[in-house]
């Protein structure tokens, strides 16, 4: 029972950590209909702002934060050079300009900074176990859940009461009409795009927490399981991306703890399979999007 | 003049759906555009704020250029559009999209509760359904939100384009009773209708529309002595 209920709570950590990326992904799919490939990048940007912050001597705390503020800055930057010059050509054409954003960043990265790991050791703090209601449970798991759930809360705040949140969301059922409110096109991409970067960041803290190192494609497996927790969610859906975060994070774990030893090689491929049949059963997702008007 | 449209075409592809049209309205006006389906009266309304693209001719609102201004600048000065077929934005509760009628600037946000209790006593019928999905609102209702989030904007000049479609004559009645509840209080008027009748009666002036062109201009008076209104309606003219 207490390896079951540790297993949960593995589940919800690492299924937390996929909502936020699958989040980001969803937020700007809504409001642009463009699956960000350079979405995993920011991640890495954020490794490195890290990495570099404690080499330039900066406390912890404060290396964290910019790290954050990175990814966020870097999304908005993304978007001005990579999309908004191509915002009238289809949508396969942006698909492409993230293709492109990502490879050069992996190069940069390559090239300037080194294709090896790069160290960022997690702090002291978060690398004992601490003990909830009788259970031994690891710090980094505790924080990671807790910085989730905080996470999304401050989203929900944002996209139900503010007016830019309340903009975004009318953005992303009717984008003309939203500008016939005189809203300014531009900002309500800015902002989804900030917001797509934030949680990047934010979920980039919590996956270096468990690796303890940044290398130039630390973003790449985390955001491929997104993707799938995206789609398994419903693309485009924001609380089917948390949905399909969380789901991905309990197949994963379940499957690592509970699939005999001789069939972990094929871990990967029965989590993969269970994903398509979920899909079978729900094409548009568990969550789909609600119809968008346009 | 306060809203001048000056030989626009639009053309979407090879289709060639506004041919040189001009129209003007003037401040306090209601001006009715009519014409069949197809004629291009949506066309002309969208051109007008930037949503339809406009290969030619100009837009001047209140003697200043505004064809090449994006559509939220244009309606940040002080013209709007309730679009055909309503448009709300369903997922949204009727309190929201009211509140994001009035977003465009720093004052008219600070006056948004204000406004937001001017638009329910406008519409009576929206009161109890502040909190309810615009997307669950009978078709009337709906109209009626399109409307009063457009007037959040405390536009000069709406551009309506079919406000009565689809709904029940009772309900058509109380949104042309509307209609001219608004010009009393200032709001200069453009009404794309297919009701001839209920626009000719609010309306000071109209023009018609056919395949794309101007086939008829004048007051009201004028379109509805001649008989020239029926004929041109039928092609006939
Ligand atoms: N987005 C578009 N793409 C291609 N063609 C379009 C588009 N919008 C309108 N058209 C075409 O332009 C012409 C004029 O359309 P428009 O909607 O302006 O007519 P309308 O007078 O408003 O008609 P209705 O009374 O049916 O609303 C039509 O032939 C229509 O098919
Ligand atoms: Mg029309």
């Amino acid at each position: 029972m207490d390896l079951f209920l540790q297993q949960v709570v593995n589940a919800l950590s690492l299924g937390g950590t996929y909502a936020l990326l699958a989040l980001g992904l969803a937020v700007v799919f809504s409001v642009l209909g463009l699956i960000n490939f350079a979405h995993g990048e920011l991640m890495t940007l954020t490794g490195y702002a890290i990495f570099f912050a404690l080499a330039a001597g900066l406390p912890y705390p404060v290396a964290l934060v910019l790290g954050v503020l990175v990814a966020t800055a870097s999304a908005v930057v993304m978007e001005r050079v990579a999309f908004r010059p191509l915002r009238n050509s289809n949508a396969t054409v942006m698909l492409l300009s993230s293709f492109a954003v990502a490879a050069m960043l992996h190069v940069l990265f390559q090239n300037l900074i080194s294709a090896r790991p790069k160290a960022i050791p997690a702090p002291q703090f978060l690398m004992r176990n601490v003990e909830v209601l009788g259970l031994q449970i690891g710090a980094v798991q505790l924080v990671s859940i807790a910085v989730t759930a905080i996470s999304l809360l401050g989203l929900t705040l944002f996209l139900r009461r503010s007016t830019l949140g309340i903009a975004t969301r009318a953005a992303a059922s009717d984008f003309n009409i939203t500008r016939l409110m005189g809203i300014n096109a531009n900002l309500v991409i800015s902002t989804a795009f900030a917001i797509s970067g934030l949680l990047a960041g934010i979920a980039a803290l919590l996956w270096l927490f468990q690796r303890g190192s940044v290398d130039p494609l630390m973003g790449f497996l985390p955001v491929l399981k997104a993707f799938i927790a995206a789609v398994l969610g419903g693309l485009g859906s924001l609380s089917g991306a948390v949905v399909g975060g969380l789901l991905l994070g309990f197949i994963e774990v379940g499957l690592r703890a509970y699939l005999p030893d001789g069939m972990q090689a094929y871990r990967e491929a029965i989590g993969l399979t269970i994903v398509i049949a979920v899909l079978f059963f729900y094409p548009s997702g568990l969550v789909p999007r609600r119809e968008a008007v346009r | 003049m306060l809203l001048e449209v000056r030989d626009l075409d639009v053309r979407y592809g090879a289709v060639h759906a506004v041919r040189g049209v001009s129209l003007a309205v003037e401040q306090g006006e209601i001006v009715a555009l009519l014409g069949p389906n197809g004629a291009g009266k949506s066309s002309i309304l969208n051109a007008c704020l930037g949503l339809a693209p406009r290969s030619g001719g100009s837009v001047t609102f209140n003697g200043a250029p505004i064809s090449r201004l994006p559509t939220e600048i244009i309606v940040r000065r002080g013209l709007t559009l309730t679009p055909e077929g309503r448009r709300v934005f369903p997922h949204l509760t009727v309190m929201e999209n009211l509140k994001i009628g009035a977003a465009a600037n720093a004052k008219l946000r600070r006056e948004t509760a204000g406004r937001v209790e001017e638009m329910l006593a406008l519409f009576p019928a929206l009161t109890d359904r502040r909190t309810q999905l615009a997307g669950t609102l009978s078709g009337g209702e709906q109209q009626m939100l399109a409307i009063a989030r457009s007037l959040m904007s405390a536009p000069q000049a709406l551009l309506l384009d079919e406000p009565s479609l689809g709904l029940a004559p009772n309900i058509v009645d109380q949104i042309f009773d509307l209609i001219a509840e608004l010009k009393r209080r200032g709001v200069t008027i453009l009404l794309v209708e297919q009701n001839v009748e209920l626009s000719l009666a609010i309306a000071d002036r109209g023009y018609l529309l056919a395949s794309g062109r101007i086939a008829l201009a004048g007051t009201t008076a004028e379109l509805k002595s001649t008989g020239r209104l029926e004929r041109a309606y039928l092609g006939i003219a």
